[in-house]
């Protein structure tokens, strides 16, 4: 009985995986996003954005603050990454995408543990994260 | 010791951000005569003052920093709620590993309730973006009455360190939702499991759309659901909701980034005053009294859901 609860309390194997990639992840994205930042502040690359024209207009909605500061949507600050301010996308595109990694990682452990109901949720999380980092939902409308 | 390096990264940032260097950056006086880097500034300290309060009171920079930054400072609530978004994905994504390692987080009881959350999250994302396109006052009123119900839920909520679940229900059995943990000060092992899950599953439904819709981290909602709902003892509860965060934020996350509701310029000095904010809170912790702290944050949401009100409204008592 006790050596059945001592087994409960320590993790699966496949929660360690994850803390280690979300770990390493975690930091190396806010380090990433750090230094970005710095970067940009210190003007070490040129903005696309004026930083007067940002704050002259952050009290608007989305749409008109894209339309006035020609700022793009979806994917599209991937074309900008020469520019100050939009290389800090990186590191916050990163942290957005480490739980996906972590998942496809976590999806391989379950299916090497035939643990089909576990790999399905696993799977349908993928595809729920991999559709809102699309774009396809986010920079369609108005 | 990688943590203390980077608590000394961004104090260096901290630093930086302070300096007259950047100062001198300044192009010009705008923004009602005040340079640029102004509200970043601010933003960075009220942000660090604010990770502290939050790690006191036990709740999310998030529920915090939406209802106040909104309230207080200049930028439109698309902006605010995608930066509050960021800022409760890179707390959670940063407490994650500690949780999982130490098997507080349950990946487990994760993984269906982050399915569930996050699918939820990003239909609440665009609902919230649509409703601030016809009019941001409505986003405005709604985020007040949630932040005053919020205060109402911390105010009322009684958790229970460790329910009793005398019967575990076929979907929780069929989910293997159960396990165990060490007590670190008597060394005892409690074992848990879940009841009331499919109720619990249709709880976070709602959970996700309002996390999603105004850009709050639901560690309010997710921990008296898996609590008092499921019967999940309090600290598995807490520590699986601030881990389940860290995958419902990502979905909604996307769709704020996906629109341009994230600018750097005030998203980042947000994320960095907060975490920093956070590591003092947890040094401060020890000598501080979270009881009355907890009040006070209560008493700051009560405000913070009125002005938000206010503003929606137009009545402009507060100003």
């Amino acid at each position: 009985m006790d050596k059945r609860l001592e087994e409960m309390v320590k993790p699966m194997p496949q929660q360690i995986t994850y803390a280690n990639i979300l770990f390493w992840g975690a930091w190396g994205g806010i380090l990433l996003m750090t230094l970005t930042y710095i970067i940009y502040l210190a003007h070490i690359l040129p903005p696309h954005v004026d930083v007067n024209l940002v704050v002259q207009n952050w009290h608007k909605g989305v749409a008109e603050y894209r339309e006035i500061t020609n700022s793009p949507q979806g994917w599209n600050w991937l074309f900008l990454l020469a520019k100050g301010d939009f290389i800090n996308f990186l590191g916050i595109a990163f942290l957005a995408l480490l739980t996906m990694i972590c998942y496809i990682v976590l999806f391989f452990g379950y299916v090497k543990k035939k643990d089909k109901i576990y790999a399905t949720i696993v799977i349908a999380e993928i595809l729920v994260l991999a559709l809102a980092a699309s774009g396809l939902l986010g920079s369609g409308g108005h | 010791m990688v943590k203390k390096i980077f608590e000394k990264l961004l104090l260096a940032l901290g630093m930086v951000l302070a300096s007259p260097l950047f100062a001198l950056a300044a192009e010009g006086a705008v923004n009602g005569g005040k340079p640029w880097w102004f509200w970043p500034l601010i933003l960075f300290f009220f942000c660090l003052v604010l990770g502290v309060i939050a790690v006191l009171a036990g709740v999310g920079g998030g529920v915090l920093y939406v209802p106040l930054v909104s309230g207080f400072f200049p930028f439109h609530i698309d902006f605010v709620r995608g930066a509050g978004l960021m800022v409760a994905l890179a707390g959670a994504l940063a407490a994650g590993p500690g949780l999982l390692r130490r098997n507080l987080a349950s990946l487990r009881l994760t993984l269906p309730i982050a399915l569930i959350a996050s699918a939820c999250s990003i239909a609440g994302a665009l609902l919230g973006l649509y409703l601030s396109h016809l009019n941001p006052a409505y986003v405005q009123v709604a985020l007040g009455i949630t932040i005053m119900g919020i205060a109402i839920l911390l105010l009322c909520s009684k958790n229970t360190e460790k329910p009793v679940v005398t019967k575990q229900d076929a979907l929780g059995l069929a989910l293997g939702l159960q396990g165990a943990y060490k007590e670190e000060g008597t060394g005892e092992i409690v074992e848990w499991k879940t009841h009331r899950t499919l109720v619990g599953f249709l709880l976070f439904i709602i959970v996700g759309v309002m996390a999603g819709m105004f850009g709050l981290g639901a560690g309010w909602a997710n921990v008296p659901v898996l609590n008092l709902v499921m019967g999940v003892p309090l600290k598995i509860s807490v520590a699986t909701s601030k881990f389940l965060l860290s995958i419902t934020d990502t979905s909604a996350a996307w769709i704020y980034l996906n629109k341009g509701c994230v600018i750097p310029l005030m998203a980042i000095p947000s994320i960095i005053g907060l975490m920093l904010g956070s590591f003092l809170g947890v040094k401060i912790l020890a000598v501080a009294k979270p009881k009355f702290i907890r009040y006070m944050v209560i008493g700051v949401l009560i405000f913070a859901g009125f002005k938000a009100i206010d503003k929606g409204m137009g009545w402009n008592i507060i100003g």
